[in-house]
Parts: structure tokens; C-alpha cells; sequence
């Protein structure tokens, strides 16, 4: 046993820092969520086929570099620190996940490769529900006929719908219990996507509408055997990477209120020679080493052999302390920084923003710990 | 990173379990999950028996290096060992102040003579040791520090002063005591370091009644206290050096056992929700799954401690672990009384219920000492941080 990240670990997570602090600044950030877009084309384009990050999780089979949760969310800490706006976590850490949880063999071979080369961009829904995309399934309805499926309803919520070529859309198909996992081209009759200006710019969302889609038999792409497993597997792994993002926002609440009270001076003084400062500081330190702890130990977990219940166990942990401790730090970031924390200007509003509207994809703070409590007491 | 641990690990780990099962049992069975803190006045006595019969299978120091009398374990294999101890519910060390604190101080500072003389009673279970650093003027500011020692012309020692919050002072042979040889020195200058039995006529141990109704600590007076010449360890005036080096030895190599006896405190919660129905509380709920988010992140930042890398007291889960743990022990023991209801209420000798009452009374204590939370959040924003000292008045 041992808990050290390894040296290509450690390398991927500097050349994550570095990059973005280069890429992914304040100004860069503004600037992108407020284009049509709402990401940089180029700068996703060099994180797909430049840095590789997309091949991360993917298995080297299917083009991938077959790395684990460990090196994902080393990428994904440092991509909320910077608040990353491109659609990487709805292509990797939605899509990618689920079609290598649930995928079918074909499936895997015809999206993971182009997903895995950054020349494909694919979303899921990120639903508010703690029941693992059951709430999502349950708006659509899919119905075959012949070699032809016909799929109508809605799904409130779907990030970076826009930019996606392929979206991943659960369904409850008649006289099945299970849920079932359609690829919806984004240019097809009957689909409609409408976009949700958010408070929380840096990741764009869209309400989708089905009116009689009609697919091929081939664009049911789950595999029915490994359903259930796997789609608590894939909801894990997607709460964990949205705690990791989480992590590496409030670690940035913490970076920026430290740096601003060394220079902002009060009564003679720099204010974070006070006490009522320091403490406040401290503590958020505490909380955001204690969610580091949860976060790479669910990784490390999700990296080896395990149930899935026992990560799913592991990961809504470590989603609920990061929901957590991320907004406490993004609130006490504004409250440190005084007026101007409260500006446009100053950075901590960004991060309050995507505090709140992260907290509650795949299952809000206490919907887990509901989860939770059923695993512990029943 | 990689959690499988390794078949030398695995079969360490089973042989550590099955000693437990085969001695942990007879006259021994009343002691499991007995003693700690806040239950060290449960048969203190038989616990030093049970010391003497952890050191006759060679489990006693087994962090130690061989010529100290150890067994020299690798930190993977200490760990093992602390959570198997605890997993099978093994009692609160009577001689952990030995082990842990004064031995590895001696192993690092001390001299020949200290090391032959003082290290085998330890790793027997036959001499037990008392830590007096802390007086009434000497919290949180340990540096201010008055007991007072002097060399005499023979070359012994002589201690005058008080100490206080002093843990088993009176159930141990000997203490070591923090104190100023350099008269009019000041704050961490001018402090010596030495060793003394307590049972001369000159040293006084009065018991300190704790809110839970025990008496643990004490306060101990010493009048003119003596030590022999070759018992002052380190040199005069470098007593702080040696008083605060142990802080860069400790790894926390004993943070799984005691995290295995809060994941027992903590099933006992739950068993205590499931039997009256606390458990169907949705508020209750949230607590105890909040509790065990607690228990997830102290394992493993226990684990991210014990990775190598930079030098362990720097490292960031280093810094914010007593606070941690500490406060979440505190909740759990509001969570375990609220869970208890009415019945908490009652005085009771209920196995179900006595440790939830001492987990509530003695977790107050957590927070204060071994470093308070006022002073641990300062030790996070200076060191963690990099945040500037408080300003202080010109003495």
C-alpha cells in the first residue's frame, strides 16, 4: 500500500497546472464565457490533440492511455481551479465514462477512439437527482419498430449540448425496467436544444426537446448486461471528477483570499496579520485538506479492483464534502476580500457562482448523504 | 498510488490479529475496549499486566529500532500493527507515554546510560512514565515555562516548581520535566530537560476532578524535587530542543489505531440509532452520514501522512489533522448524546451506553489539549499558509 501520486503522476498534474494558469487565466475565462461559444475552440483543441487529456481514461484498446481516476482527477483539480471552459468534463467525465461503463462493443469501437483524439465532442444529461440518472430516463420514452427507434421527450438539463456532435440520452424503453442509453446526433429532425443562460457562464447548458427522433437500431448503444452495474459505476466516477473540480475551485477561493489579505492593509497592517483573518483562512485550509484526502482516496479506490457499491460509497463521500467545502470557501473568499468581493471585477464571484450550480449535479450535499445513510444504516 | 496491500503485509496483519485472539481474552476479556483517554481509570492495574504480556510476544516499541529493543517495523507494518490492536479492541496503552514519547526522545537525544538504563523497563511494561511540560502560567505559551532547576554541588538536580494537566502521574514511576536552568532566561532560552522519579518524599501528585467525574490528569508539586547528575538529557538550556524534536520524529504511525477505535464509537452510534429509532430521523441521518465522511477523510489523510515526500510536520494533512480529528470526536460525542436522548441523561454503567457518555464528556478535551484549536489554526495560517505572526508587545 502506498498513497504517493508517482513521478508521471506528479508530471501530469504540473504540466495541468501550468498550462492552464497560461491558458485558463481570469481574463481568458471572462473572455471565453462570454463568446457565443462559450469556450475557446483553439485552446480545446490543443488539450485534445496537443496535451492528450482526452485519452486519459480511455483504455489503450480503444486509442486511449488506459490511465486511471488518479490522473483524471489530478487534470480535473486544476481545471476548476481555473474554472476551464471547454467541453471536457461533458465529453470525458459524461461520455466517455458512460459509454465505458455501459457502452456495447460497438459502441466502444465507434465513439471512444475520435472521443480518445479530441476530434469528438459528446455530452450526457447532468441531472440534480441522487438516483444515478434514473430521474433523466425517466422523461423520454424510446419505442422500436423494425430496425428503427423513435425517441420523444425532454431532458431539462444537458451540458455543452451546443458544441456537441453526439449526445448520450437515457430512455425507459416499453416492457424494459431498465433504463437504455440512445447516440443522438446534435443535426437530426426533431431535435430541438435550447440554451439556458446561466449565472454560472463557464458551463453552458441546454434544455433538450425529442419530438419523434427517429434513430438507427445501432444508436442504442448500452449493453443491457452491464447496466446497472455499470451505470452506478459511471455515476461514481462522474461525481468524483465533479468533486475534483470542486476541490481545485475552492482551493482557488483559498489561493486568492491569502494573496488579497497580504496586501490589503487596515489599522496599519496587512489584515492577514489578524487572528479573525488567519483563522478563517485556516479553517477553510482545514476543509479543503480534509475534501483532498476524500477525493484522492476514492480515486485510489476507483483505480483498483472494487464493488460497485463500495464506490459508489466512496465517491458520494467525496462529492458531498467537496459540494460542501467548496461553496463554505467560495462565500468566505467574498466575505474576505470585503466590498470588492462583492464586485464584477474580482474573481470570487465566479467561483461562487459555479459553487452553487455545481452542487447539485448528480445529487445535491444532502440528497448523498441520504444515500449515504442507507448504505450504513439501511 | 495503489491501496492493494502486499502478501508480507497481509500475513503480518493475520499474525498480528491471531495474537490478539489468543491473548486478548481469559483474564484480560475485561479490558476490551477498555482504557484511552477518558476511561484511564479502568483497572489500571490488570492494564499493566496486559503491558507485560504484550511485551512478552515482543509487541511492545515495535516501531523501535532492534538495539533499542524494539522490532524495528517498517511504518506500513507499524500501521498494521496499531489497527489490529485496536480492530480486535485491544486497551489503551498504559505505557504509551513510554513508548511514544519519552522513549523515542531518549533513542534520538538521550545518552548512553539513559538509553541502557531507562529503555528496557519501557519496552518490559515494568516502569511507566509521566509527561510534565505544561504548567498554570504555561498553556497554549508552553515557552513560559517557571519550574525552576538547579544543579547542586554533587552534580544532581534539583526541580522546584508545579505542573499541571500531568496525564497517569500517579499510576507512573517517572517524569520528565520541562524546566529553566538559566535564571532570568526567557520563553524557549535557558530550559533544561530531565529525568525524575516520582516517588521521593519532595514530589507531591494531587488529582485534578475532570466535568466526566474521573481524575486522569494531575497536578504534581515539586519542592526541591531531586535527579540524579546523569539524568538531564541533552545539554543545559537546550531542554526545548529536545522537548519539541520529538514532533519530527512522530509520523502518526498510531492515527489508524486510534481512527479503529472512533470507527468503533462510531458503530456503537449507530447500533444505539438503530435500537430506539433514532435512525429513522432524516436529521440523524445526515449526522451520521456526515460522521462517516468524517471517519473516510481521517483514514485517508492518515495515509496521505504517512506517504513519503516532504518532511512530514510541513506537510499540509499534517498541519490540519489534530484539529480534524479532534473536532469531528467532539461532534460525534453531541451526535452520540442526541442519538441517546433522555437515556444519555442518566449516569450508567450500560456498555451501550458508558462510552457514549465518556466520548461526549472527554472529547471536550480534545479541543484543547495537545495544542488548542485557537492555537492549531494559528499553526495552520503561519506554516500552512505562510500568513504573518500576530504582532506581539515588546516585553
Amino acid at each position: 500500500m502506498n498513497f504517493a501520486f508517482t513521478a508521471d503522476q506528479v508530471m501530469i498534474r504540473d504540466a495541468a497546472q501550468s498550462f492552464l494558469a497560461d491558458e485558463s487565466g481570469s481574463a481568458a475565462v471572462r473572455a471565453a464565457s462570454a463568446s457565443e461559444t462559450g469556450f475557446d475552440a483553439g485552446v480545446w483543441q490543443r488539450i485534445g490533440s496537443e496535451l492528450g487529456w482526452c485519452a486519459i481514461p480511455v483504455a489503450e484498446e480503444h486509442g486511449g492511455l488506459g490511465l486511471g481516476a488518479v490522473e483524471l482527477v489530478l487534470v480535473l483539480e486544476q481545471m476548476g481551479r481555473q474554472l476551464l471552459c471547454a467541453p471536457y468534463f461533458s465529453t470525458v467525465c459524461l461520455a466517455a465514462n458512460l459509454l465505458t461503463q455501459v457502452g456495447n462493443e460497438q459502441a466502444l469501437r465507434r465513439f471512444l477512439p475520435a472521443i480518445a483524439e479530441g476530434h469528438l465532442c459528446a455530452t450526457a444529461p447532468l441531472s440534480s437527482g441522487a438516483d444515478d440518472w434514473l430521474d433523466a430516463a425517466a422523461q423520454i420514452q424510446a419505442r422500436r419498430k423494425g430496425e428503427v427507434w423513435t425517441l420523444s421527450g425532454h431532458c431539462p438539463r444537458v451540458p455543452d449540448a451546443a458544441a456537441a456532435d453526439w449526445l448520450l440520452l437515457f430512455a425507459q424503453v416499453e416492457g424494459e425496467r431498465k433504463a437504455a442509453l440512445f447516440a443522438v446526433p446534435r443535426e437530426v429532425a426533431g431535435l430541438k436544444i435550447e440554451a439556458l443562460e446561466g449565472w454560472d457562464a463557464t458551463r453552458r447548458f441546454s434544455s433538450i426537446t425529442l419530438d419523434g427522433v427517429t434513430l438507427p437500431a445501432e444508436d442504442r448503444i448500452d449493453d443491457a448486461s452491464r447496466i446497472e452495474d455499470g451505470l452506478s459505476r459511471a455515476a461514481a466516477l462522474a461525481r468524483l471528477a465533479i468533486a475534483a473540480e470542486q476541490l481545485g475551485g475552492a482551493q482557488q477561493c483559498l489561493d486568492l483570499t491569502v494573496a488579497y489579505t497580504a496586501t490589503r492593509k487596515q489599522f496599519g497592517r496587512a489584515i492577514a496579520s489578524f487572528q479573525a483573518v488567519k483563522h478563517r483562512c485556516a479553517e477553510m485550509m482545514v476543509r479543503i485538506e480534509a475534501t483532498r484526502s476524500a477525493v484522492y482516496g476514492a480515486a485510489a479506490l476507483a483505480a483498483s479492483k472494487t464493488t460497485a457499491d463500495a464506490l459508489a460509497l466512496e465517491c458520494a463521500v467525496a462529492r458531498t464534502l467537496a459540494s460542501d467545502t467548496y461553496f463554505y470557501c467560495a462565500q468566505e473568499a467574498i466575505q474576505l476580500h470585503g466590498g470588492v468581493g462583492f464586485t464584477w471585477e474580482y474573481d470570487p464571484q465566479l467561483y461562487f457562482k459555479r459553487a452553487q450550480a455545481s452542487s447539485h449535479w448528480l445529487g445535491n450535499a444532502d440528497g448523498l448523504r441520504e444515500r449515504i445513510a442507507q448504505a450504513l444504516i439501511a | 498510488m495503489n491501496l492493494q496491500p502486499s502478501p508480507t503485509d497481509e500475513a503480518f496483519r493475520a499474525e498480528v490479529a491471531d495474537w490478539m485472539r489468543r491473548h486478548l481474552k481469559g483474564r484480560f476479556a475485561s479490558l476490551l475496549h477498555r482504557g484511552g483517554p477518558g476511561d484511564e481509570e479502568a483497572d489500571p492495574a490488570l492494564r499493566k499486566e496486559w503491558e507485560r504480556e504484550l511485551a512478552a510476544g515482543r509487541w511492545t516499541c515495535v516501531g523501535w529500532p532492534a538495539e533499542a529493543g524494539g522490532r524495528g517495523l517498517s511504518i506500513e507494518q507499524q500501521v498494521i500493527f496499531h489497527e489490529e490492536y485496536a480492530r480486535a479492541g485491544g486497551p489503551g496503552r498504559m505505557g504509551h507515554i513510554g513508548e511514544g514519547l519519552i522513549g523515542p526522545t531518549l533513542i534520538a537525544f538521550g545518552s548512553e546510560m539513559q538509553k541502557r538504563r531507562f529503555l528496557p523497563g519501557i519496552v518490559a511494561g515494568t516502569e511507566f512514565w509521566a509527561q510534565g511540560y505544561s504548567e498554570p502560567g504555561a498553556g497554549s505559551d508552553l515557552a513560559n515555562v517557571q519550574t525552576k532547576c538547579w544543579q547542586e554541588a554533587d552534580g544532581s538536580w534539583r526541580v522546584q516548581g508545579q505542573k499541571v494537566w500531568t496525564s497517569l502521574a500517579h499510576e507512573s514511576e517517572w517524569i520528565f520535566v520541562l524546566a529553566r536552568s538559566e535564571p532570568g532566561s526567557k520563553s524557549r532560552n535557558g530550559l533544561s530537560f530531565l529525568l525524575l522519579p516520582l516517588s521521593q518524599s519532595n514530589v507531591r501528585i494531587q488529582p485534578i476532578r475532570q466535568m466526566s467525574g474521573g481524575s486522569e490528569f494531575n497536578e504534581v508539586f515539586f519542592d526541591g524535587a531531586v535527579a540524579e547528575s546523569g539524568h538531564l538529557v541533552g545539554k543545559p538550556g537546550e531542554g526545548w530542543k529536545v522537548a519539541m524534536g520529538l514532533l519530527e520524529f512522530e509520523r502518526g504511525v498510531s492515527t489508524l489505531g486510534q481512527q479503529m477505535h472512533f470507527a468503533y464509537e462510531f458503530d456503537l452510534v449507530v447500533k444505539a440509532a438503530q435500537a430506539n429509532g433514532a435512525s429513522a430521523n432524516p436529521q440523524i441521518r445526515q449526522r451520521i452520514a456526515q460522521a462517516w465522511c468524517g471517519l473516510r477523510v481521517m483514514r485517508y489523510n492518515a495515509l496521505r501522512m504517512l506517504s513519503g515526500g516532504e518532511r512530514p510536520g510541513l506537510k499540509r494533512e499534517a498541519l490540519i489533522y489534530k484539529y480534524y480529528w479532534s473536532n469531528w470526536h467532539r461532534e460525534l460525542g453531541k451526535l452520540a448524546m442526541d442519538v441517546l436522548g433522555p437515556a444519555g441523561d442518566a449516569i450508567s454503567d450500560d456498555p451501550r451506553i458508558r462510552p457514549l457518555q465518556q466520548l461526549f464528556f472527554f472529547s471536550r478535551a480534545d479541543t484543547i489539549y495537545a495544542g488548542t484549536n485557537e492555537i492549531q489554526l494559528n499553526l495552520i495560517a503561519e506554516r500552512g499558509l505562510d500568513m504573518p505572526r500576530e504582532p506581539r508587545p515588546a516585553v
